[in-house]
């Protein structure tokens, strides 16, 4: 069959273009600085890897580990709030009819289309104001918002959530609070998990809210920090490895993190998509 | 009866975080972007007063600004059809079971949007460095870091990252299409090329229009690629792209400017989508 053979041919051309930077990168991190520059760069020289990891994490009192941590709690907790909340807000807009129903919705709506970044600069201006500038919350708070999300909560809530079924739970007695915790939000579940990997992403590669807010090293998510030793790498070659070691650490969670999930996320990203 | 309060508990937290870190902040560039700076004398004490519109007559007159414009139209006209014809034919010929090893597939090409687009862009420009790359075929034919290459490296970047994204929101489209769809099809004696000509492309319409959306909102933010690069080609200039205009401006600092530069974007990014909906919408209904 040669429409088979062809269409073999571009998936696996598409995958060496996917794949081998990454591959490039696994490699690169497992060298030694002189073997970097001077080994063929796809294929293994003597493994350094943990070397390099143990310098990666040792360097200046192991900040690298302390902006790990930092992304987690930026990114994991800002999802897992923002999830949270839009899939409560996108619950109601879908299940409950009150007034400023639809008004909420078109501007929440808009909201998508509002470029995060354009909302970054002023930010950091009331921030500023606020003299809360250069803190843990300037990043967190403005993460936790996510119209995006309300919308696939909405969609998702209405088709997944049958009226008759709240109906029956408030004949039985159950305020809406508990009944969107014990069951409304168990046949969302599917969405929510969506809802939390996209959010996670965006927050995650949301590089200027942290550039522009932060000023103390300390505080960095780690694609701040890799970014910072990046520019430094020209007057202090040593970080070039740390560079790439560091890069390859940073993106070994969400990888797995998808690897997990997904079989959910599938799913919910037609849903969100089909209307 | 639904109490009140119920619906009021379920969106308050999220309204009242949106009305804070959404409306207020857009509000505030508006009118910031009215004001400017005065001083008295040269060393006098300045002093925010009203300036009305010149802030905004500035962003008009300023060149360099324009002209980043212009570089990231470009880039979206050339990167964002080929990022999504790409995702598009991926799709389709994963749904087309013309291929084995669909899961292999469908996780080799998502992988690159786990990678954040700034580690994405450290990484591709040590790929193309000259020195460090592994394709010194490529690199020392083409120096791709030069003035006149560095713009499409970047749309390589992007491109790389957002493909697999892209074509998994379309082929999620594709899986939701009825089988007896294509069952009558195929008794109309469709084949392969007709099937996804006539019907599966105009069937994941919606997908392709709202992943262009998302792509064009992405065009006009860039902001973390070119940045990055600016550490590895000077041909990247502080102004390169419009957020780099903004972000250099207000690090002047010169909040007021850099705040109509904001408002300019971001209306401009709201009338490029809109424009870009009404349009596919009116395409729909006919």
């Amino acid at each position: 069959m040669r429409a088979k053979t062809a269409a073999m041919a571009v998936m696996g051309i598409c995958t060496f273009y996917f794949l081998v930077p990454i591959w490039w990168l696994f490699v690169g991190a497992t060298k030694s600085r002189g073997d970097f520059s001077n080994s063929a760069p796809l294929w293994f020289a003597d493994f350094h890897l943990g070397q390099n990891l143990s310098e990666l994490f040792h360097y200046r009192d192991g900040v690298f580990l302390r902006w790990l941590g930092n992304s987690v709690v930026y990114t994991g907790g800002a999802a897992l709030l923002g999830t949270l909340l839009a899939a409560m807000c996108g619950y109601a807009l879908a299940k409950y009819r009150f007034p400023g129903r639809e008004l909420l919705f078109t501007v929440v709506l808009g909201g998508v289309l509002v470029p995060a970044t354009a909302l970054a600069l002023p930010l950091f201006l009331i921030f500023s104001r606020l003299e809360a500038t250069d803190t843990f919350w300037s990043v967190f708070l403005p993460s936790l918002v996510n119209p995006f999300g309300v919308y696939l909560a909405r969609i998702y809530a209405t088709a997944s959530v049958p009226d008759e079924l709240l109906e029956a739970a408030r004949l039985d007695g159950s305020g809406e609070v508990r009944t969107f915790f014990t069951v409304s939000s168990k046949l969302m579940f599917p969405a929510l998990v969506t809802i939390f990997l996209f959010h996670f992403v965006a927050v995650w590669n949301n590089f200027l809210l942290p550039l522009i807010m932060l000023g103390n090293e300390r505080l960095f998510p780690v694609t701040l920090g890799l970014y910072s030793w990046n520019t430094q790498v020209n007057q202090l070659p040593e970080l070039r490895m740390l560079v790439l070691t560091g890069a390859l650490v940073s993106i070994v969670p969400l990888v797995v993190a998808f690897l997990l999930l997904q079989r959910f996320w599938r799913s919910g990203l037609g849903s969100g998509a089909v209307k | 009866m639904i109490k009140k309060r119920s619906i009021l508990l379920f969106v308050a937290p999220f309204g009242l975080l949106f009305l804070a870190f959404y409306l207020v902040p857009i509000g505030y560039a508006i009118k910031q972007s009215l004001y400017k700076v005065t001083r008295t004398g040269t060393f006098g004490p300045s002093r925010e007063v009203f300036g009305g519109l010149e802030q905004y007559q500035r962003v008009f007159q300023n060149g360099p600004f324009w002209e980043s414009v212009g570089r990231v139209l470009l880039f979206g006209v050339v990167q964002v059809p080929i990022m999504l014809g790409l995702a598009l034919v991926l799709a389709l010929l994963l749904d087309s079971g013309l291929v084995r090893g669909r899961r292999f597939f469908r996780l080799a090409f998502f992988v690159p949007y786990a990678v954040p687009g700034v580690v994405a862009a450290i990484m591709w420009g040590f790929l193309y460095s000259p020195n460090l790359s592994p394709f010194t075929a490529v690199t020392r034919t083409w120096d791709l870091l030069s003035a006149d290459l560095v713009l499409w490296a970047m749309a390589n970047v992007v491109t790389w990252v957002y493909v697999g994204y892209n074509m998994l929101i379309i082929y999620s489209a594709l899986l939701a299409v009825p089988q007896e769809v294509y069952e009558a099809a195929k008794i109309d004696g469709a084949g392969q090329w007709r099937t996804a000509w006539s019907i599966k492309i105009p069937l994941v319409m919606p997908a392709i229009v709202l992943t262009t959306v998302f792509s064009i909102i992405g065009t006009l933010q860039l902001l973390a690629e070119p940045q990055v690069f600016r550490t590895f080609s000077s041909a990247v200039s502080s102004t390169y792209t419009p957020n780099l205009t903004v972000y250099s401006t207000s690090s002047i600092p010169n909040f007021n400017l850099a705040a109509a530069f904001s408002v300019v974007l971001a209306l401009a990014t709201f009338v490029l989508s809109f424009t870009f909906l009404k349009f596919t919408q009116r395409g729909g209904d006919k």
